[in-house]
């Protein structure tokens, strides 16, 4: 029956034919390829800069006694949500059964908490710009949501890769990888919190003879920002899932526990580290909540 | 000259070719209606003219969709015309460079909205110095003349709420400390009651025409309640469907309607508070003694008297010379709409 299906028709017809093929791939690596030999310099650069951040970063934070990240934390917490108790003894529990659950825990997780800070912040520092932008220009706008679609729904592994290749291994390709992966959200609600903003109200700014830029900074930016805090929110939680990824390139952190636990079936040891990524989930939401939420009752809204 | 000019303006909403033929039809006569069927363009205003006198309340009165607040945002061209002539004191709004379009909004004219448009981020305060930051005052020359304005309008003490705390009445206060608070010569208020209860409107005209009386700014006032334009306006313009039908004093648009339109209208309004002594009296009666009024007493004003004196009330100008006469029977009349003559 099928014999006689594809006897129907031509050969070219009935298996695809090989020199028929998009070489996709081969273009991506000459691209890469080209990229490094090119512009290796400016990409060197700014791997040093990452870097000389990010160590400064994980040696503060791991210097630090841990009481007072813990205090820190806490007391964050505290007067970013407005002297919520509840919140706040929940942060810290959090924040205490990471030591709890294995003191070496403690140091793995400032290390992820480090490069995670670092992408969140290049994420915030470009993404926010980038969202501002297209907020006032639709063409521009049409352009970049089709790429963070793109951006969004390609597995995150594949960004490892041109990370390694630009960046070598380690925590700053890590990095790299984390912010093409995180910015989205900024990006997004960035876009859609101006947008949001009442007509009325930039009408009244207008009418008061406000620049654009005078506009932007007194009346869109603070009013959108209940909007970009979800949007940091978002990208915090992303970012702490590719920085756990993301320890396959070598970045040391809470990630590699759970991938030499996987390498040597120590089930007890993986599962220790994903606690604490939980936890540590747990305590980048509510922080970055409790901080959004002081914007929205800032105005009486909430 | 008048302090503000508005001449043939036509504002149609739309792109491309079809704007093109939408104003072509316009400007051929066309209806709002016709237009929006035939090309899917919004006529907004159809050949608008007016001028606004310095020192005057020009109230533009119309129903919703009428093209209010179209018409008024061509005066800070938050709205630009599609063709036209916006003129204020002699200088063509729309020959502006950008610099000078917000020096101008800056200095020369302030708004007030319908829905408050208030900064819920900002404090009162720095809600009512808005205006003044953005030209680059000091903070505490703002704060300084912030509060004189919010003394004025009665909000001491809650000078660091936020606009949200406030009731609607309170809020449009704030609106309207804020536009005053750049002492513009011109003041744009677009509906600025229609959102409050009856009796915080009527509390709020009597405030704005006592505010008038110090300041005597040029005020343009956009209402949809025949009421408030009568009582506001210097002058009225009655705008429907984007065309001015009528534009007159209170008194003329009440007594001698120019269109069919204007007349159903007119006809609910309470015309004793705004009919007055002059347009309704009779040639004086030389052997009449009853008491006198002034010309320009409204009718409203008339009913005690005439209610005590069996003989017509005899109608003095300025100078106390008698210059008519109103017997019960003409001031009934006149309350009636019957019969009533200019
Ligand atoms: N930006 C706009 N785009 C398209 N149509 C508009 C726009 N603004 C106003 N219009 C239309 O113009 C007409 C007049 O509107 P508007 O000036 O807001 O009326 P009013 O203030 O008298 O209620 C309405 O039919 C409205 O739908
Ligand atoms: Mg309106």
């Amino acid at each position: 029956m099928m014999n006689f299906i594809r006897g129907l028709f031509p050969e070219w017809a009935v298996e695809w034919p090989k020199n028929l093929n998009l070489p996709l791939n081969k273009w991506t690596n000459d691209f890469v390829e080209w990229l490094v030999t090119e512009y290796g310099v400016i990409f060197e650069t700014a791997s040093d800069a990452i870097l000389v951040v990010l160590v400064g970063m994980e040696r503060f934070l791991r210097d630090l006694p841990w009481v007072v990240v813990f205090l820190g934390v806490g007391a964050l917490t505290f007067f970013s949500s407005g002297r919520k108790w509840g919140l706040t003894a929940l942060v810290a529990a959090c924040m205490f059964f990471i030591g709890l659950t294995d003191p070496r825990l403690w140091d793995l997780s400032m290390m992820t908490l480090s490069v995670m800070l670092v992408s969140t912040l290049i994420c915030i520092g470009v993404g926010v710009p980038v969202g501002i932008a297209i907020s006032r220009n639709d063409r521009m706008r049409d352009m970049v949501l089709p790429a963070l679609d793109l951006m969004q729904t390609m597995p995150s592994f594949v960004y490892l890769i041109p990370a390694i290749m630009l960046f070598g291994l380690g925590a700053v390709p890590a990095v790299f990888a984390t912010v093409i992966y995180a910015i989205p959200p900024v990006i997004r609600l960035t876009d859609l919190g101006i947008r949001l903003v009442d007509e009325d109200i930039v009408e009244a700014s207008d009418a008061m003879g406000a620049s654009k830029r005078q506009k932007l900074i007194r009346v869109q930016i603070p009013m959108a920002l209940p909007n970009i805090m979800q949007g940091v929110n978002q990208t915090t939680m992303m970012a702490l899932a590719m920085v756990v990824i993301a320890s396959m390139i070598g970045t040391r952190g809470l990630g590699t526990e759970v991938l030499i636990g996987l390498q040597q079936l120590n089930v007890g040891r993986a599962l220790e580290a994903g606690v604490a990524i939980v936890l540590l989930a747990i305590v980048m939401d509510r922080v970055t909540q409790a901080y959004g939420g002081r914007f929205i009752r800032m105005d009486g809204r909430g | 000259m008048a302090l503000i000019e508005v001449r043939n303006v036509y504002k149609i909403f739309g792109t491309g070719r079809a704007l093109d033929t939408a104003l072509d039809m316009a400007q051929t006569g066309a209806e709002k209606n016709d237009v929006l069927v035939e090309t899917g363009c919004t006529l907004g205003l159809k050949d608008v003219s007016l001028s606004v006198e310095r020192g005057e309340i020009f109230v533009v009165m119309g129903l919703s969709g009428s093209g209010k607040s179209t018409l008024i945002r061509h005066i800070n061209r938050l709205i630009d015309p599609t063709t036209g002539q916006i003129l204020v004191d002699g200088r063509d709004v729309l020959e502006f460079s950008t610099e000078e379009l917000l020096a101008f909004r800056r200095g020369a004219v302030s708004m007030v909205f319908q829905r408050f448009a208030l900064f819920p981020h900002l404090t009162v305060i720095e809600n009512v110095g808005y205006g003044l930051e953005v030209q680059g005052v000091e903070p505490a020359e703002r704060r300084r003349r912030a509060m004189r304005w919010i003394e004025d309008v009665g909000l001491i003490g809650y000078e660091n709420a936020y606009p949200a705390q406030l009731s609607g009445g309170m809020q449009q206060r704030v609106g309207l400390s804020r536009a005053l608070c750049t002492d513009p010569e011109i003041l744009l208020m677009d509906e600025p009651f229609s959102a409050l209860d009856p009796l915080i409107r009527k509390q709020m005209q009597e405030h704005l025409i006592a505010l008038q009386r110090d300041l005597k700014k040029t005020i343009v006032f956009i209402t949809h309640d025949l009421d408030e334009a009568l009582k506001l306006g210097d002058d009225v313009a009655i705008l429907k469907d984007g065309v001015i039908d009528q534009i007159g004093g209170p008194e003329e648009i009440l007594l001698n309607p120019a269109t069919e339109y204007v007349r159903e209208f007119v006809r609910d309004v309470k015309r004793g508070r705004v009919v007055t002594a002059a347009s309704i009296m009779t040639p004086p009666k030389g052997d009449a003694n009853g008491p006198t009024v002034s010309y320009d007493t409204v009718l409203q004003d008339m009913l005690p008297k005439c209610i005590d004196s069996d003989a017509p009330l005899r109608v003095v100008d300025e100078a106390g010379a008698v210059v008519g006469a109103v017997s019960r029977r003409t001031l009934l009349r006149g309350l009636a709409d019957h019969g009533v003559k200019k």
